[in-house]
Parts: C-alpha cells; structure tokens; sequence
C-alpha cells in the first residue's frame, strides 16, 4: 500500500562539505543514509528519518541539515499535518498509535508562568560560594514529634524514625526499565547516582546482578508484571517502589515486544528469552486501597521493615485524595507522575490526553496532605517534565520533597527527544537493546555527563536558594510564599496556593 | 475546636475596627522589620522595676522607627500568680462586649480592670487597653476534651484573635504580662507606667517596620501562655514555618515572623515536651556538615530532629529572646546574620542587640560574650518558678 504520509524532515548534504566518510551511512539505524559507490554520492531516504540528529551531530564536516518539511497540508486548524499523518498511518495499519517520550502538547506549562522570590535590603542574600548552602533532603515517614529522654544526665533519642532515603540534593532519576532502555544506559544512571549521593530507579525490568553494588543508591520497582522481583532483588535496594501508574499512560500496562527480550533481558526480568513481556493495566492484586495496604506491608515485611515504601501513581484528577489514602495504606514515599512524564512506549491517544500537568497534582496533594495533618507522614516526590534547576526549585517550593528526571537525564546522555523510543532503533543507543547500537553509550562517558548535569544543576539550586537568603532546602520545601504567578487566572493561582506577581 | 458559649459574628463589617487592631491594611506576605532587642534578667529571682529597660532600650532608638516598641515583665503579678493574665486591646466597645462574654463564659474572671496608662508625648491613638485574671472553667475545659488548662487557653486566645472583630488579645501567661503599642519603645514603657512593676525577668524592643502602617498588635512581644518573644530580623523560611504550624492547630493571623517564633517554641517545649536547648537545635538546627562530626547519639539525635523538624527551621536573619517564668533565652540564625551579644555579673544576666546598654545599665559589668551562630545562650532562674510546674524537666545547658 503506498504511503500517504509526506516526510517530516528533509535532509540536506553540502556537497562542498562531504567528504563521502560514511558515518551518517553507518550512524542510522533507521537507514536513511545511502553511498552510491558508482556515483561517488550519499543519498537520503527522507521519509524514513526521525529528526534525532545523530548524524549531523557526528558529520565530520557539518555537512548536513535536517529541517522540517516545508510541505504544508492545506491550512486548516483542525486538521493538522499530525491529524492527517495519525489518520493515514491508522488506514494503513489497522494499529494503535504508538510513541514515545512526554506528552508533547501544549498544555500550559506552569512552571515558566511562576518566578521566584529574592532577598532585597529586608534581609540578606546569602553568598553560597563563602557560606554553607545545604541540599541533603531524607525521604521518609516523619513522626509528629520526637521524644528525648532526658533526666539525669541522660539526652538521648527515643522515637525510632522510620527507614529514611538520604540524599545529597532533592534529584532523582526516574524510572527506566532495563528493556527499554540499554544496560549501558542503566549502568551510567546508576554510577551516577552513586558518585553524586542520590538515588535512581530500576523502572520495572528488574535488576542486573551486575548493578547490584549500587544497590545502596537503587530504588527498585515492583510493577504490575512483577519482573525480576525475588528477594534478592528487594534486598539489593535502598528503597521500594510499588508503581500503579506512570503520567505518560496513566490507567494502562506495558509491552516490551519479545524482539528486545535477550538472554541478559530475559535473566533479568525472570521471563523466557524473545517473549513479550506484559504489564497488565492495575495489579491483578490491588483492586481498592486495602489491598495496596497489604502489598507495602508484604513489602516492608520481606525486607525487615529496614527500607522505605514508595508508591508511584499518574497523576490524574482525584490524586489529591488517593495520595491521602496511599499515606494512610503506609507508603512513606508519594511518587507523582504528571502528564508531560516519559515513557519508551505508549499509544500516542493515552500519553497526550490522559492526567494532569504535575503542578497541579503536587500542589493539590501537599495541601491536602496537609490540611488531613499527615504531610509528615510520606515525602512527595514528583516526576513528569523537569527540565532545569529552576524547575526543581519551583517544585521544591510548591511543596515537594524531591523530583525525579527522567527524559533530562537522557537529553544529557545524547537524547535528541525525537519520540521514537518504541522503535527500539535509537541511535544514541539508549533506548534499544541491539548490540552494535547499545556500545555507542560508553558507560564512563555517559555517568561523566550525568554527574556533570547533577553537580550543575544543584550549583543552581544553591545560588537561587542563597538569592532567597536560605541556606537549607528544608527552609525551602512548602514555602510557597516565595513563588508568584504570571498570567494566571484566579483559579490557578488558588490551585497552585500563590499568589500572582505584584501581590 | 471552637470553646462552648461562643458566637461567631459576621467578619469584616467594621472596617475602621479592622484597620486599627487587625490591622495590616497592605497585605504583604508579612510584616517586614528590623528592631532592637534587650533582655535583663536577675537569676536569683529579685525583682526589680522597669526604669533601667527603658534606659537601655532608649539607647538603641536608631534601630527603630516609632512604629512599634514593646515589654514583657516576669513576676509582675504576685498577688494572682495563679491565674492566667489576659491583656486584651479593643477597638470599640462592641469588640470587648463580645470578648467579655466569651470569657464569662469559658472563665471565671476573679478581677477584671483597665490597664493603667498615663498620657504620653509620642504615644497617641491607643485602643482600649483591659487585663483580666481567670482561671477556664473545668466543665469547659473538660468539654473540649483536653486536660491541659494550657491547650484551652491556646485556643481561647486564637478564637479571640482570629474571630472577634476589634479584638485582640497580647498577653495570655501566669504573673507575667506584656505591654506594648505604636510609638518608641521607652515612650511605651511610660506610657504604660513600667516604673511602677517590679519583675524579675524584662525583655524590651524597639520596632523598625518597612510598611507605614503601624498597628498595637504588631508590635512586639509576641506571646502565647508565659512564652514571650523578641526578634530582630526577618525569617525566609515563614511561608513554610507557618504552613506547618496550621497543621497543629496554629493560625498565624498576624502575619509576622515573631508570632511563628512563639507557636513553634510552644510546639517543641510545651506540647512536644523538647528541652530549651532541644529546641535551639531545630530552630537554629546544626549544620550536616557538623552533625556528621558528632558522636553517634548525638549525631542521630540531631539528624532526627532535622528529618522531623526541618519545616521549623528559620531561615534567613534574625536575632530573638525568648523568655517564660524561669528562663530567658538568646537565639541567633545559624550564620548569624543579625547581632546578639550576652552579658553577666553575678546574678544579673543580659542579652542585647549591642553592648553599649548593657554597660548604661549596669557600671560594673565585665564579662560580656557574642554567641556564635545558632548556639543558644540559656539563661536560668536559680530556683524555677513555683507556678510553672515540671518546669525543671525542661532545663536545657543552662550557662
């Protein structure tokens, strides 16, 4: 059947500048590049390109631009050149539209529409090169109160706190499964987590015996389809994750094709090598929160009651309330997932129409959290579309404990964003299993690069933290005070609990 | 929980009332200000008038404006040293008409009277100025279902404060009472006649806002029970400190620092049981860097009062004297950003935004010290009050 569908992308060779190298030719897997040895020529197939830039970022010559197509489809603002391309891509296979990556509509983005505060004359900024400047934030269930004994002498603590995550700056990296993603991609995460003190999450695929010795710096799910889940494996890590849902496909499974099911895949998730491996949509055994009650206790229970619990839920409508009722089943950890999160595969409907944008769902659960009298009793971490310090530091002060970033720590490892994660073709090698594609991650150079955006960003945090004259980020956390709205409606400022700028 | 008997009136119809008592005409996120502050303490419990605060704080006027100075006096009230102390400001007589049925209600009111004044250069348009000794009604207190006499009175206050309009309660403690309006802080202490109150422990302050409008519930001391407190300063972690304090039950309706200041120690000491010196380590909460550094109990004690306690850390400038009954306590940020310096000789104990008024006071002081930064300085009754009981448990490093 033809093709209706024009290329999105044209790519342009200067002739002048080519050298014939080849390197685009071997550098796509998706094949676009072709030498003609008889013509002394490299040509492209235009339709076949993604837009993910791995040969003009390796073309040794600058030689080549890829651009949007020109082309148009005739004007209209309902039917669209995307509309059109879904419809024809539909009529010609029959299939649910897949992608991968955020959301990449143009919800409105809240965080660009909240600036931050700064000390002026009243108080001073603080200088965070010359003074102490304190990023460490502890994930867990606090207690009201603690209790000292004291009397005669003696000053010690009494209230045993609950297992506490220690990390060096409120930065997390997301969930992402060995399976979509490489090994090389899981090895760079975890290194880089170890080396900067703070922790990354396995995602569901289970955990390669070879990371277990960054267990103390690993937060391993327990997914649905409960892959590489054995005692083990909960006892390599520092904390547990039960995901019900994930912000790019709220309400749905997962699939990875058995294409992407190696032997090191297949060991891992406990699952024969080459077949499908199938989250169902909800646990088959959580149907009502009395039931996720029982899973973090089992949870608790197998690993001695020594690790905190987190539980990960999308964000939609009502998260306000089930986060509530997650801190009353005994999770310590509240992990949101908002709308503009990632994924290596969802149908395209579902990640773009379904949740909410996570400053809403942050703000809405912190107050209500707060307003039941239990925001104590489970850190929030939020996910789904961080993308700089400010970022974190806006979220910070809405009232989150700690964010995880998941496609930025990808862009840092080569990550053009360009969706097509579920082709398991990807050229920077991180989100495919194929052999000659995964080695072109080197595990050093990438946990460098990590570290390098971790270390940068909580630089950041530190100088707009010193900027507000606070030195602690606890001083920070909830402090909604020191953000403003701009061009907000008086409904979303009293959603988002600020007020607008000028006020 | 809103206290038996009382009655909810309609807010906000009185604007005149609400500019002049609830005051904060431009709502700021809160109130911005730097101030003095001065502490003068007998630890051996001798009690003496409240000439030489006003000498003292006088000497510091350039650190405040005219808009707000105030005192707390300890052992002022002997003859009803076990009943509680209300010192309410009204802004009409329908405001005290209503506070005063609410309290026949929930208290039996032994005496009730005006609270002497006399006319004063630099002091005008005071509200009308009542104390009242009390002692809540048990089936009340009982029916609130709270065994604390303490926990009533909170919330009596905050009812007070938060739903009467042309009310405002600055005074709530036993033998103890606070005295302050708009005007600078020694035209107060006249105004107030301190010359005439003998107490043991003083603390003064002297009030430089950024906003012109000035308001006697502003000023400071701020209190809450025998808790009182001065502060210089400006705290950057208040959206956050507050917020947590609603979660126990506090409505921060003022909009100051200082109020925070006053619920959080009421919080760790009194209803969270920590000692003084606990307390300073939450408020002022140590560096990691040198909790790391610690012996193993310490460490883990201090890192679990920062896990537990991290949202009332304050953040940013300030210097503050706490005080109560038995102990005045002197507090700086952690990197010390606002001044603080402390004073003995013999029984006598000082805490000040500068030196030089501890010297006016007192020719024959010598040992004068800075504290560092977050380190508390605890000074202690040598025999605790007798109306504060267990108040021994509290007793942090005393100096």
């Amino acid at each position: 059947m033809k093709s209706y569908i024009i290329p999105e992308f044209l790519v342009e060779r200067d002739d002048h500048h080519c050298i014939r190298c080849e390197v685009c030719v071997r550098q796509c897997a998706f094949d676009v590049h072709r030498y003609d040895e008889e013509e002394d020529e490299v040509f492209a197939h235009e339709d076949k390109c993604v837009g993910c830039l791995r040969c003009v970022t390796l073309c040794p010559t600058n030689a080549l631009v890829v651009r949007d197509n020109p082309t148009r489809v005739p004007a209209n603002a309902n039917w669209t050149r995307e509309v059109l391309h879904n419809i024809y891509k539909q009529a010609e296979t029959g299939g649910v539209l897949l992608t991968g990556m955020g959301c990449d509509k143009e919800y409105r983005n809240y965080w660009d529409r909240i600036t931050l505060d700064a000390s002026q004359v009243t108080n001073p900024s603080i200088d965070p090169l010359r003074e102490p400047m304190e990023l460490r934030t502890y994930l867990g269930s606090k207690p009201d109160a603690v209790e000292i004994g004291g009397g005669r002498g003696r000053h010690e603590l009494e209230t045993r706190l609950a297992p506490q995550l220690r990390l060096e700056t409120p930065i997390m990296f997301s969930a992402l499964s060995y399976g979509a993603i490489s090994y090389n991609t899981c090895e760079c995460l975890a290194r880089a987590a170890a080396e900067v003190g703070t922790c990354y999450n396995t995602g569901e695929g289970g955990l390669h015996r070879d990371l277990y010795r960054y267990g103390g710096h690993t937060i391993c799910q327990v997914a649905s389809g409960r892959f590489g889940v054995h005692a083990d494996y909960l006892e390599a890590a520092a904390a547990l994750e039960i995901k019900i849902g994930q912000g790019a496909k709220p309400g749905i499974g997962g699939h990875l094709p058995g294409e992407k099911v190696s032997e090191e895949i297949s060991r891992t998730r406990m699952i024969p090598k080459g077949t499908d491996a199938l989250s169902p949509a909800p646990h088959h055994d959580i149907y009502s929160i009395e039931d996720l009650a029982q899973l973090i206790y089992a949870l608790k229970e197998a690993t001695g009651w020594q690790k905190p619990v987190s539980v990960k839920i999308a964000a939609v409508h009502n998260s306000a309330a089930i986060a509530s009722g997650m801190v009353r089943a005994g999770a310590d950890i509240i992990a949101l997932d908002g709308i503009r999160g990632g994924t290596g595969a969802a149908p395209t409907m579902i990640r773009d129409n379904v949740g909410i944008p996570i400053e809403l769902a942050l703000a809405a659960v912190d107050a209500r959290l707060r307003e039941e009298g239990i925001r104590n009793r489970a850190s929030v971490v939020v996910a789904g579309g961080i993308r700089s310090s400010a970022d974190v530091v806006k979220a910070v002060a809405l009232g989150a404990d700690a964010v995880y970033i998941g496609t930025a720590a990808l862009v840092a490892l080569g990550c053009h964003v360009c969706q097509k994660c579920y082709t398991g073709k990807c050229n920077w090698g991180i989100a495919t299993q194929d052999p000659y594609l995964t080695k072109r991650l080197n595990p050093e150079v990438g946990t460098r690069r990590l570290v390098n955006l971790l270390t940068a960003w909580s630089h950041e945090i530190m100088e707009i933290l010193g900027g507000m004259g606070i030195n602690a980020i606890e001083s920070l956390r909830g402090n909604r005070l020191r953000l403003r709205g701009v061009g907000l409606t008086r409904e979303e400022l009293d959603m988002l609990g600020i007020k607008h700028a000028g006020a | 929980m809103r206290p038996p008997g009382s009655r909810r009136r309609a807010r906000g119809k009185a604007g005149g009332v609400e500019t002049v008592l609830r005051g904060i005409r431009f709502r700021d996120d809160k109130d911005f200000s730097g101030c003095s502050i001065f502490g003068m303490m007998n630890a051996a419990g001798r009690r003496f008038d409240g000439a030489p605060m006003l000498t003292a704080i006088a000497n510091m006027k350039e650190r405040s404006n005219g808009l707000g100075g105030g005192f707390a006096a300890y052992g002022i009230y002997p003859e009803y040293a076990d009943l509680y102390c209300f010192h309410v400001m009204y802004g009409d007589e329908a405001g005290k008409r209503e506070t005063e049925d609410f309290l026949a209600a929930n208290f039996s009111v032994e005496q009730a009277e005006v609270i002497p004044t006399s006319a004063c250069d630099g002091v005008s348009d005071a509200p009308l100025l009542w104390r009242y000794f009390a002692q809540p009604r048990e089936a009340n207190v009982s029916a609130c279902e709270m065994e604390d006499p303490d926990d009533f009175m909170v919330q009596a206050v905050m009812r007070i404060n938060a739903d009467i309009d042309g009310a405002f309660t600055f005074s709530s403690g036993k033998n103890m009472g606070v005295f302050k309006g708009v005007g600078f802080p020694e035209d107060i202490g006249r105004f107030f006649r301190l010359d005439e109150y003998e107490g043991y422990i003083w603390v003064a302050h002297g009030r430089f806002p950024t906003n012109t409008q000035a308001w006697w519930g502003g000023a400071h001391p701020f209190n809450i029970l025998d808790w009182s407190v001065v502060h210089n300063g400006e705290i950057s972690s208040y959206g956050i400190n507050q917020r947590h304090l609603e979660m126990y039950g506090y409505k921060c309706t003022l909009y100051t620092d200082t109020e925070v200041i006053a619920y959080a120690v009421d919080l760790l000491v009194r209803r969270h049981g920590l000692s003084v010196a606990d307390m300073a380590g939450v408020l002022a909460a140590p560096l990691w860097e040198d909790i790391d550094r610690m012996p193993p109990r310490e460490r883990e004690l201090h890192t679990a009062l920062r896990q537990t306690y991290g949202s009332l850390l304050l953040n940013g400038p300030f210097s503050v004297i706490v005080s109560n009954l038995s102990q005045m306590i002197g507090l700086t940020d952690r990197i010390r950003l606002r001044p603080l310096v402390a004073g003995r000789n013999g029984d006598w104990m000082y805490l000040s935004s500068e030196e030089a008024p501890m010297h006016l006071v007192d020719a024959s002081l010598t040992e004068t010290w800075i504290p560092s930064g977050g380190e508390p300085i605890i000074f202690q009754l040598r025999e605790p009050a007798a109306s504060r009981e267990g108040v021994e448990a509290w007793g942090g490093a005393a100096v």
